[in-house]
């Protein structure tokens, strides 16, 4: 099975690697994954509280190259988006835009889950209500 | 394949095409005489007689024959059979039909180095015994098993060894005699051979070994494998067996150097780990795992260029790591993160330059993108998060 090219792209020229400050109020951050399952995604977003728009966003990941381009991908489609709008991002979005075969869907899925949790850890520490899908998986 | 290889192969397809089954014409006869020229290099090569030597369509069969055709062979003396867990599937798996058709398996543990422990072996034979099933070299973190002490203990029991040869025969000396290997499989294509053939060594003497042919038909190799002989595979197979034997010596020297000095340079790496035992190990192959960083993202750096594998198995289906590094005790973290190389006759010092400065380099960038390395860097103890599993 060969890599898409734009999975190769996101592998070679990563996007929005590094950590913001999780100990700040307008940032969210989202842990998902396992070692033992071998992928870890860690995405950030910081909120420009003025605007309501995210203003920065970064990824951490440990796991395969589509793992690693989807996060990739992620970081940049929720830059200037709201954090409502950034809601509504599909894990099939991602998987027609990087072309995943079936068995890297879960790499998308797992993004997703990704930027929800970040959403998520940005509106508990804002005193808004946890979002559902994330409290139904506690 | 080695060229060489192919060159003694080329006549049988098409200019010297006959059935080496077919008595009665000269075409039949020269492929008769080919094969039988064929069954002495395999056989010189092991210290066998080449009456021993049954052709197959590869490992995987010989596998099949060697565990079901002792199985049922011997029914009547016994139904258990005692192998280990990091064999090769081929085996694990007819054991598991075996085990359908009301037979009695142990599966030892290996320990951490991947050998087995010797005295958990004998406690493990009963009188129902029938057969031992213990690879020679293992295929993913190469280490030899104690092969001799193994058929010693089998000898005092009574009960036959048989041992999967596939990553031995050709890279180490193995003589079937002083072994004591009453059974071995091994291929063509792990030896610079063509693949789709491969052996299945039957002792004939002290004891007379016998097993029950799993494909019913004309009664080829001596009634116990049944099908039209492969001749060119089979010509192909026997000079890959020849140039190992005139060459083994000299390329295990010069493979063991270079692997060790990959490894050497590897191990500067940080968190590095070699998998199994590196005394007793096959010359040409390593394991390493590189913590915190995932090994398929990590062979993508450099697939292009270098073929690997990974004890990662985030492509099958199952995304579970390797069962082998698993038995070793490996966690299913480190398991992900290692690479499983293998050297050849045709390796360069070049190409391992390559490999060493393409991994370091990979290692060190992923590293910068694995949240796991930044919070190792932290001291964050990362067995003590809670993840969610999914």
């Amino acid at each position: 099975m060969a890599y898409s090219d734009k999975v190769i792209d996101h592998y070679t020229n990563p996007k929005n690697v590094g950590t913001l400050d999780k100990s700040k109020t307008n940032v969210g951050t989202g842990l998902v994954g396992a070692p033992e399952c071998g992928d870890v995604m860690r995405l950030q977003i910081e909120v420009d509280q003025e605007s309501g728009l995210i203003s920065d966003a970064k990824f951490k990941t440990f796991g395969c190259g589509s793992a690693i381009a989807s996060s990739s991908l992620a970081t940049e489609w929720l830059k200037g988006k709201t954090v409502d709008q950034a809601l509504a991002i599909d894990n099939m979005d991602i998987v027609e835009e990087l072309n995943l075969p079936p068995v890297k869907i879960h790499c998308s899925v797992l993004a997703e889950d990704a930027i929800k949790a970040a959403i998520n850890d940005y509106r508990v520490k804002n005193g808004l209500a946890e979002l559902e899908t994330v409290a139904a998986a506690h | 394949m080695d060229p060489r290889v192919l060159e003694a192969m080329l006549p049988y397809f098409v200019e010297k095409f006959g059935n080496a089954a077919s008595r009665n014409h000269s075409f039949g006869w020269v492929a008769e005489e080919a094969v039988d020229y064929a069954r002495e290099q395999v056989a010189k090569l092991i210290g066998a007689d080449a009456k021993e030597i049954i052709f197959t369509s590869g490992a995987t069969e010989a596998n099949n024959l060697a565990l079901k055709g002792v199985f049922e062979m011997y029914a009547s003396k016994g139904n258990h059979i005692i192998t280990c867990t990091t064999e090769h599937k081929a085996v694990l798996d007819a054991c598991k039909h075996i085990e359908k058709m009301g037979g009695q398996v142990t599966y030892l543990e290996v320990k951490s180095d991947g050998l087995i422990d010797l005295g958990e072996l004998e406690k493990a034979i009963t009188d129902k015994t029938v057969l031992i099933s213990i690879m020679y070299g293992n295929n993913e973190i190469g280490v030899i098993q104690p092969v001799r002490e193994i058929s010693a203990i089998a000898r005092k029991h009574g009960v036959l060894f048989f041992t999967d040869g596939t990553q031995a025969v050709g890279k180490v000396p193995v003589d079937v005699i002083a072994d004591g290997i009453d059974l071995m499989s091994f291929s063509g294509h792990k030896m610079y051979g063509p693949k789709g053939v491969g052996v299945l060594y039957v002792r004939r003497k002290n004891p007379r070994v016998k097993v029950t042919a799993q494909m019913d038909g004309g009664g080829h190799e001596r009634g116990m494998r049944s099908g039209t002989l492969n001749v060119p595979g089979i010509v192909g197979l026997g000079k890959a067996c020849e140039l190992c034997m005139n060459e083994m010596e000299s390329e295990a020297k010069r493979l063991s150097a270079m692997r060790d000095r990959l490894e050497a340079a590897l191990m500067q790496v940080e968190e590095a780990y070699v998998n199994g035992n590196r005394e007793h190990r096959l010359p040409h192959t390593t394991n390493i795992s590189f913590k915190y960083v995932e090994g398929e993202g990590l062979m993508m750096g450099f697939n292009k260029n270098i073929a690997l594998s990974s004890g990662s198995a985030c492509t099958s289906a199952s995304l579970e790591p390797s069962y082998v590094l698993k038995a070793l005790g490996l966690g299913d973290d480190l398991a992900h993160s290692s690479l499983r190389f293998g050297l050849g006759r045709f390796t360069t010092d070049e190409q391992i330059d390559f490999t060493i400065n393409a991994i370091t380099t990979s290692v060190l960038k992923l590293r910068e993108m694995s949240p796991l390395w930044e919070m190792y860097k932290e001291g964050v103890d990362i067995d003590a998060i809670e993840w969610a599993h999914h």
